[in-house]
């Protein structure tokens, strides 16, 4: 036995609520941020994604508090993403008491955040989130989008993986913008690739509906951890029911 | 003077804010300290020795706070935890920028070996070995499996994140092990000292356990 599969709930926080929304658009609300993190704790999540999806500066304080209340309580790894410009963002997330930092459109409009961030708080906090999404009119099949997905940068997403890592990042989580709120699975063709090319782990997102997308995730895409909101926010699975189907379906996971 | 129950040693590097906030849930009447100062961990009754980053950083930061005096008096004379770099920090040398050590102990710090990386499936391993993967207690010849297992299952999962592993010299000093893909050393101890390379402070139950175990440990 080795290391586990792990399995993320994540959860997308706008003025101090967690929502869900559908391909990045119409926002539902799902819960108090605190309640819902203790109780995937209680499940048996392996670690737990913040997403501050507004991430204006007047609620940038909101998601610090958030952060700075859920690490007293809950004591499994806990990343924070959105919005996050500059190195300074990442350190006043990391004192909040967030784990590891994920950035997303900082990384493509400004490279050096990563790897500045990477050298001075280490890869093992620092996540570049790639939101892909599969186009036609480049050489390419993935391009990366920034902007909660609104802007197409021209960069392939293979090869943006590869040179986020070079800079020090630790971990990738790679979305699918075209799976995002849709139920019908991860691209799994498209982690596998990236997963391919890099040598650090990779979280599969976008497109949960049932828990053989899980299973399909690790197995087909080659992720090393498969994250999730809608599924566990409106109680359709619990996280325990999640590791249990992966379990029977071969996957090591954490009981 | 306010005395000082726990020291969590802050050389500049990482978030210590996890450690601490471990610490506090489960020693809820102790004063915990988060402290750069030798004077606060010479005076502690008990040190946390953690550690986040690459080990060369982290060896000139604690030089440059003036703690390593007071982290090798305390690593040998008081109940002291090192975790993840605060383990690695105590072997002489390491392959991370081939930086010299604390050489509390005899051994080096390795890199996980990229021709190494493959599991049984002939699936590629992932370097930072990061998540929940299993610690296997061991127990010497002598005795049952050490204090700070204590109430924690064989085998139980602790979260781990890191390129580097210890290999002691001394191998009396082993007290749990994880496979990625090898065998590695994931625990020593030695007296007062105990230093582990997973994280207690973000393992859920077995690892606030073993942080209460480290609040409670007199060792002999």
């Amino acid at each position: 036995m080795g290391l586990a599969k792990r399995i993320i709930p994540c959860l997308d926080v706008t003025n101090g609520r967690v929502v869900k929304g559908v391909n990045f658009l119409e926002l539902r609300d799902a819960g108090d941020p605190v309640e819902i993190a203790r109780r995937y704790d209680e499940q048996g999540a392996d670690e737990l994604t913040f997403l501050d999806i507004t991430a204006s500066s007047d609620n940038r304080g909101l998601i610090l508090h958030i952060i700075e209340e859920v690490a007293s309580q809950v004591f499994i790894p806990l990343t924070v993403g959105g919005g996050v410009r500059e190195v300074e963002d990442v350190r006043r997330l990391l004192n909040a008491g967030a784990d590891k930092v994920s950035i997303n459109t900082t990384a493509v409009l400004n490279p050096k955040v990563v790897q500045d961030a990477a050298a001075k708080f280490g890869s093992q906090c620092i996540v570049v989130a790639i939101d892909a999404k599969k186009v036609d009119n480049q050489p390419f099949e993935w391009e990366v989008f920034t902007h909660g997905g609104r802007k197409a940068t021209g960069l392939d997403a293979v090869k943006w993986a590869e040179y986020m890592v070079s800079l020090g990042a630790g971990e990738l989580l790679v979305t699918s913008m075209d799976r995002d709120g849709t139920k019908i699975g991860f691209n799994n063709p498209l982690n596998k690739a990236i997963s391919n090319a890099v040598e650090v782990p990779i979280i599969a997102s976008g497109g949960v509906g049932n828990l053989q997308h899980l299973v399909d995730g690790v197995k087909e895409g080659g992720a090393d951890a498969v994250l999730a909101a809608s599924i566990f926010h409106y109680g359709e699975y619990t996280v325990k029911q999640a590791k249990d189907y992966m379990a029977q379906h071969g996957i090591e996971i954490r009981r | 003077m306010s005395t000082i129950d726990i020291a969590v040693v802050d050389y500049g590097m990482g978030n210590l804010r996890s450690v601490s906030k471990a610490l506090e849930h489960v020693a809820t009447t102790k004063n915990v300290v988060v402290t750069s100062k030798p004077e606060d961990v010479a005076k502690a009754s008990r040190v946390v020795f953690p550690g986040q980053g690459a080990m060369p950083d982290c060896i000139r930061e604690l030089d440059a706070r003036g703690l390593r005096g007071a982290v090798l008096e305390a690593a040998q004379n008081k109940p002291f935890l090192g975790i993840c770099i605060g383990l690695q920090m105590l072997f002489e040398q390491s392959e991370e920028g081939n930086a010299a050590g604390l050489g509390l102990f005899k051994g080096g710090v390795k890199r996980f070996a990229h021709a190494d990386m493959v599991d049984s499936q002939g699936e590629k391993l992932k370097v930072p070995h990061m998540g929940w993967n299993q610690v296997y207690q061991c127990q010497h010849a002598e005795a049952k499996a050490h204090a700070l297992w204590q109430g924690i299952e064989d085998g139980a999962r602790f979260y781990y994140v890191h390129s580097y592993y210890v290999q002691p010299a001394d191998e009396s000093i082993i007290e749990g092990y994880s496979d990625y893909p090898k065998r590695f050393t994931c625990a020593i101890a030695k007296d007062n000292l105990f230093a582990v390379q997973f994280h207690p402070e973000k393992s859920a139950n077995a690892g606030l356990q073993l942080l209460s175990n480290f609040v409670n440990w007199s060792p002999s």
